[in-house]
């Protein structure tokens, strides 16, 4: 069997690379840690692997918004390979500040080169806040991640997670994944959606379904014992689980 | 150079601006009725238009939510102020690095300096005196900031260094002149004389940087000279308070899973046979007390390079804080001048901590937060960090002669100079005058490359030994490194980041970020390549020799010769007297008042209350291994006693993590403060499902004075303490650390905090699946209270609540209190107990109302049937008495028999059951009903005061 290989992209102030590669290796994949600068030093290739990923963290300090230095950095000196990656038909993943950092590029929602009409920016609390939220996946996505997912419990922890966009961006955007109540009803308020993003919106795609990006953490709640209320018989098998081995299953099914 | 003003478009809500409109209301203005908040850049540069545009466009003024103005300050309509806070210069403006590096991947590579500051637009009716109490209390932090007037943003040039070689003239001065110098430099007398004694042998004054090298070596911050100073107490003499106490109570008990006690940056101790733990917590009060942002989080910089600077550096896991403030609804009129408002204070140290350690990725799992009038001058900054580390690493390693000095990290800056001498003094109010250099602001992305590229230098064997730069900088960090081998460093190769810097700032500087590396020089390239790799800063500064002297040179002069033998241990002992009078308190004689208003006052108090506002704003889940979280229960809200973390993800063995702290108790005898902290924090750990094989302490101790006879003798009482309980636990000390001055001083009169001892513990639980939250599981559970009861209020929140201070202070007992605890693991092992929470702040009644609004279910429980040590014959007294070792446990009734079985030789009784029923019910000895009050209702007492 071919390894499914997945390059977890650090850059200074990414924090949360260790247990995103741990979950995708859970999830069956092989993965690097490659730091931006052996990308752009051509040390490492992009071309060699299948799965992007960009996890959270603050990068650069998130200084002058967060995301936005490395999404210059990214849009500017691997824009080209970036593009060639998506062209070949494989996979990126955005999580919390690689949510941020795909949006200010333009990858998300895609394609590159258009303006994008849409940006991730302070929360209305105005505060960074740690707490689990549940999520919809919307059923009519074409994310290859989140398929056969309903219902999920996952933690976000960000201060710039409130979805803005352009009318006509958000009538058009693939949203898959929605903040919601305990129910799964959207449009439950705050603390629900814990940001104030427009239409609830915690995730989104590209037209292909294959660049997906979401504000909650799904490498934080991939065991039992992740659950806040696990303590409380309410832990199932780790919600976020499957969004990394859909990645995985769909690059195999090639 | 240009200037650019953004601000948001129209629609978008500023929440910045929304929470000044709050902050100013507190101050009661309610005539502002909105603030907008922008951001403004200067741009050192001659741009052309579509360089400018480029750079807004991309980088400044997001294109869906903010618009960008260009040229100076538009004139605001009347009734709207205008104010515009720029950073002082010389503070480093920590958006600087990062916008030149990102205008720099836009091709644009004439841009010279940029600088950013903030304009505040008020609206609503304000006189000026009202404007300017706006800007002193909330928008500008005089030691840092400055309002802009009309002329633009400064970029200032430094001044070059000329090297002129400065002596001390020590001996042909007359003895004011002597005193003068010592003064200058914070030595003793005593200290002094054995300088001037040892430059006489040379026939020789000392240059400047030799005294100050000294100075920061022999400060109090850096020799603890108090714990190892002999002591006069009681007619005894105690030959090294630490030696005979702490660290004997960690001898005698010799445990072989302690691994490194008190010789490295954290003490280490062993996880699973592979991996090893370390634990460490610093105090950073005073730069706290200063600039609340800057101190915090270079507290938590601090604390977190400790982790690295352990054996041969360890992976920062976990990140506890502990604060003590005054009281958040303090009058401003009982405020002392030029002291920050405690308000100010909690919400600029809160948002420091928190600012800085969730950028490093640390989830931050447990603490507390105190509050106590006496506070308020001296805000006490508690941080601590966990580290994790191959067990083969945990040893600080040894270089040889030839070794290289590596430097790594941020570059060296006038950034605390003289912080470690000011640590150690008291604060007055002209401190916030004086201690300009000792505050910066950190930039924890420099310390988080830092982690990332130690880690993988360690992996590849690279260095030998590291330890980090903190207090005292250079001067601490190579001195202490090189005293069994000794050194020379080249100063002039220090990477700065200003011209200016004299070769004794560069010693002494105490610039964040920093690390030292000792490296053989067959590693020394591969080792600046990795540094490279992640774009942090390494260089070589020096090399390690083998005649035990420290050499310091500036280009081609030798500026310091010392004997490393003089330097460590040429410090003459301090001899100090104690004594502890017992203070005078009274029980006091009062009707009982209602009692469900009392339990609503005491859980509603500022110490018992809800913390939610700060937890939240940490990022408690980062690195994924939280198991039981700092809140808990059905919605998330309820407050978990110790955390648990699994550091090692395909793993099921945990780590517990537990505060304990009790300044209140130490007013009437510190003696039992320290007793309770410890009995507080294990039972912390035994709540959650832990157990006492394996569970190590740190001790913190923050005196108001320790060099009057009266807090030395509190101190020696406090330590007496960590011993007598300690070797009964079988709980061993592995690191600690003092913060023994902390004092303010104003209109004559001397303003003391509380003795405040912090015990910290970290635990080792074979499996995670064995953990307990504290919160109500189902209606129809068994409640336990596991433990005596005694007439013990004194420096309760009961009492407190209605201003008594009392004498009966809890004691501990800690035999059995031991074996209670053995018993009582013994039951969450065979997972006979489905919730249980310690008691603490507020005794039972606290305990059960918080379980019961945690699990939201309801309680009835009848006070008669709760063990007494001795007749108390008020339900109140029952309620709130603070007795220590007690324990609230729910049972499935299934479970009883076997639960009853092994906790027969302990006192304990069934006191009640859980309802499904939404009230606590609390029935009184006489056996009516004297409580009864929906839970909802007292969630929302607790959860109120906080609520920002």
């Amino acid at each position: 069997m071919t390894h499914i290989k997945t390059l977890v992209l650090r850059a200074p102030g990414t924090n949360c690379d260790e247990e995103t590669a741990f979950a995708f290796q859970q999830a069956g994949a092989v993965t690097s840690l490659v730091h931006i600068s052996q990308l752009i030093g051509r040390k490492s290739r992009l071309d060699d692997y299948q799965i992007l990923v960009i996890p959270g963290g603050f990068t650069y300090g998130d200084d002058l918004g967060a995301g936005l230095v490395l999404a210059n950095e990214i849009r500017l000196k691997l824009g080209r390979d970036i593009e060639d990656f998506i062209a070949s038909g494989r996979l990126i993943m955005g999580i919390c500040n690689g949510f941020q950092v795909l949006v200010k590029t333009g990858i998300l929602p895609g394609p590159m080169t258009n303006l994008p009409g849409l940006t991730l920016t302070s929360n209305d609390s105005g505060r960074f806040e740690c707490r689990w939220v549940h999520l919809g996946a919307n059923q009519k996505s074409r994310c290859v991640f989140t398929r056969g997912i309903e219902r999920l419990y996952l933690p976000v922890a960000h201060g710039e997670g409130k979805l803005v966009a352009d009318a006509e961006v958000l009538a058009r955007l693939d949203a898959a994944l929605h903040y919601t109540d305990e129910q799964g009803n959207r449009q439950a308020g705050y603390p629900h959606n814990p940001n104030g993003s427009a239409a609830d919106i915690a995730g989104i795609c590209d037209a292909t379904g294959r660049i997906f990006a979401l504000m909650p953490h799904p490498e934080r709640h991939i065991q039992p014992c992740q659950h806040p209320g696990w303590t409380r018989g309410q832990s199932g098998n780790g919600d976020g689980r499957k969004i990394f081995e859909n990645a995985v299953e769909w690059i195999k099914s090639l | 150079m240009h200037r650019v003003e953004v601000c948001l478009k129209e629609q978008l809500p500023d929440a910045r601006g929304q929470g000044l409109v709050r902050d100013i209301h507190d101050l009661g203005m309610n005539t502002v009725s909105d603030v907008c908040v922008r951001d403004v850049y200067w741009l050192d540069a001659e741009l052309n238009p579509d360089e400018l545009k480029l750079i807004c466009r991309s980088l400044l003024a997001n294109p869906v939510t903010q618009h960008y103005r260009l040229g100076p300050e538009a004139k605001t309509e009347p009734g709207i102020y205008s104010v515009e806070v720029a950073y002082n210069a010389g503070v480093a403006d920590p958006v600087e690095e990062t916008a030149m590096k990102a205008v720099l991947d836009l091709g644009v590579d004439s841009v010279r300096a940029i600088k950013t500051a903030k304009r505040y637009l008020i609206s609503g009716q304000l006189g000026k005196d009202q404007l300017e109490t706006i800007c002193n209390r909330l928008l500008v932090n005089p030691i840092i900031q400055h309002v802009v007037a009309e002329e633009p943003v400064v970029f200032p040039e430094n001044p070059r260094y000329s090297f002129k070689l400065e002596h001390i003239d020590l001996l042909t001065v007359d003895q004011s002149q002597r005193c003068q110098i010592a003064q200058q430099f914070g030595f003793s007398t005593d200290e002094l004389q054995a300088i001037t004694g040892y430059f006489k042998n040379l026939g020789r004054n000392p240059t400047d940087v030799e005294l100050e090298t000294l100075a920061q070596t022999w400060s109090e911050h850096c020799v603890h000279k108090t714990f190892k100073s002999k002591i006069y107490f009681n007619g005894t003499v105690i030959d090294n308070l630490l030696r005979s106490t702490i660290v004997k109570a960690t001898e005698e008990l010799d445990k072989p899973w302690c691994l490194s006690v008190f010789e490295d940056n954290a003490g280490v101790i062993d996880f699973d046979g592979q991996w090893a733990v370390c634990f460490k917590v610093e105090t950073h009060n005073h730069p706290s007390a200063i600039e609340p942002y800057g101190g915090a989080s270079t507290g938590i910089g601090g604390v977190v390079r400790d982790i690295m600077g352990t054996g041969l550096s360890a992976k920062p896991i976990a990140n506890t804080d502990v604060f003590c403030f005054g009281p958040p609804d303090l009058p401003y009129d009982r405020l002392p001048p030029a002291v920050l408002h405690p308000r100010r204070i909690l919400k600029g140290v809160r948002a420091g901590v928190a600012d800085y350690g969730n950028r490093l990725g640390i989830p931050t799992l447990n603490g507390a937060i105190l509050f106590d009038e006496r506070y308020t001058a001296n805000p006490l900054v508690y941080c601590g960090t966990v580290g994790l580390m191959p067990k083969k690493l945990a040893l600080p390693g040894k270089q040889k002669p030839g070794d290289l000095v590596v430097l790594a990290g941020g570059r060296t800056g006038r950034d605390g100079i003289h912080g470690v001498t000011f640590a150690s003094e008291q604060l007055t109010g002209e401190s916030t005058e004086l201690s300009c250099t000792s505050v910066q602001i950190g930039n924890p992305i420099v310390e988080k490359k830092l982690i990332d590229t130690l880690l993988q230098a360690r992996e590849r064997g690279l260095f030998v030994r590291i330890t980090d730069c903190g207090g005292g900088g250079l001067s601490s960090a190579v001195g202490e490194m090189a005293a069994e081998t000794g050194v020379r460093v080249y100063l002039d190769r220090v990477p700065l980041k200003y011209a200016g810097l004299s070769y004794a700032e560069i010693w002494i500087s105490e610039s964040q970020e920093r690390m030292v590396l000792a490296a053989p020089a067959e590693h020394a390239d591969e080792l600046l390549a990795l540094f490279d790799s992640e774009g942090v800063e390494a260089t070589i500064i020096g090399e390690f020799t083998g005649d035990k002297r420290l050499k310091l040179f500036y280009k081609d002069d030798q500026v310091c010769d010392l004997e490393m033998d003089f330097l460590h241990h040429g410090r003459p002992r301090l001899e100090m007297a104690a004594v502890w009078p017992k203070p005078q308190h009274l029980e006091p004689d009062f009707k009982p008042p209602d009692i469900i208003q009392s339990l609503l006052k005491v859980l509603g108090s500022w110490n018992v209350c809800s913390k939610e506002w700060v937890i939240r704003q940490y990022d408690h889940e980062v690195q994924g291994g939280s198991v039981l979280k700092p809140l808990v229960g059905k919605e998330n809200d309820g407050p978990g006693d110790a955390a648990i973390i699994r550091p090692v993800l395909d793993s099921t063995r945990g780590l517990v993590i537990a505060s304990g702290i009790n300044p209140k108790y130490g007013d009437i005898d510190p003696y039992w403060m320290a007793a309770s902290a410890i009995d507080e924090v294990l039972r912390q750990i035994i709540a959650v499902g832990g157990d006492l094989e394996r569970v190590a302490l740190l001790d913190n101790f923050s005196w108001g004075n320790a060099s009057r006879p009266e807090g030395l003798g509190a101190l020696v009482r406090a330590c007496q303490a960590c011993y007598d309980m300690a070797t009964v636990y079988g709980t061993p000390f592995i690191s600690g650390k003092d913060s023994l001055n902390n004092e303010f001083e104003f209109e004559g009169n001397i303003i003391s905090i509380p003795h405040t001892l912090l015990i910290s513990a970290i635990g080792v639980t074979e499996d995670v699946a064995r953990a307990i939250s504290m919160d109500f599981k189902q209606s129809g559970g068994l409640i336990y209270l596991i433990g005596s009861t005694q007439k013990e209020l004194g420096g309760s929140e009961y009492y407190r609540s209605l201003g008594f201070t009392g004498s009966r202070v809890p004691v501990v007992e800690p035999h059995q209190a031991k074996e209670l605890m053995d018993n009582l693991s013994r039951a969450t092992s065979r997972k006979l107990v489905r919730a249980c929470h310690d008691l603490s702040e507020g005794g039972l009644g606290v305990a059960l109302a918080e379980m019961a609004f945690a699990g939201g279910l309801g309680a009835r429980v009848y006070l008669d049937r709760v063990p007494l040590a001795e007749p108390i014959d008020r339900d109140d007294f029952i309620l709130f008495s603070e007795s220590n070792s007690r324990f609230l446990a729910e049972v499935a009734p299934e479970h009883r028999d076997e639960f009853e079985i092994i906790m027969s030789k302990t006192a304990f009784a069934q006191i009640g059951e859980v309802t499904s029923s939404d009230m606590l019910d609390i029935y009184g000895q006489k056996g009516d009903r004297i409580l009864s009050v929906a839970t909802s209702q007292l969630k929302e007492a607790w959860q109120k005061p906080l609520d920002w």
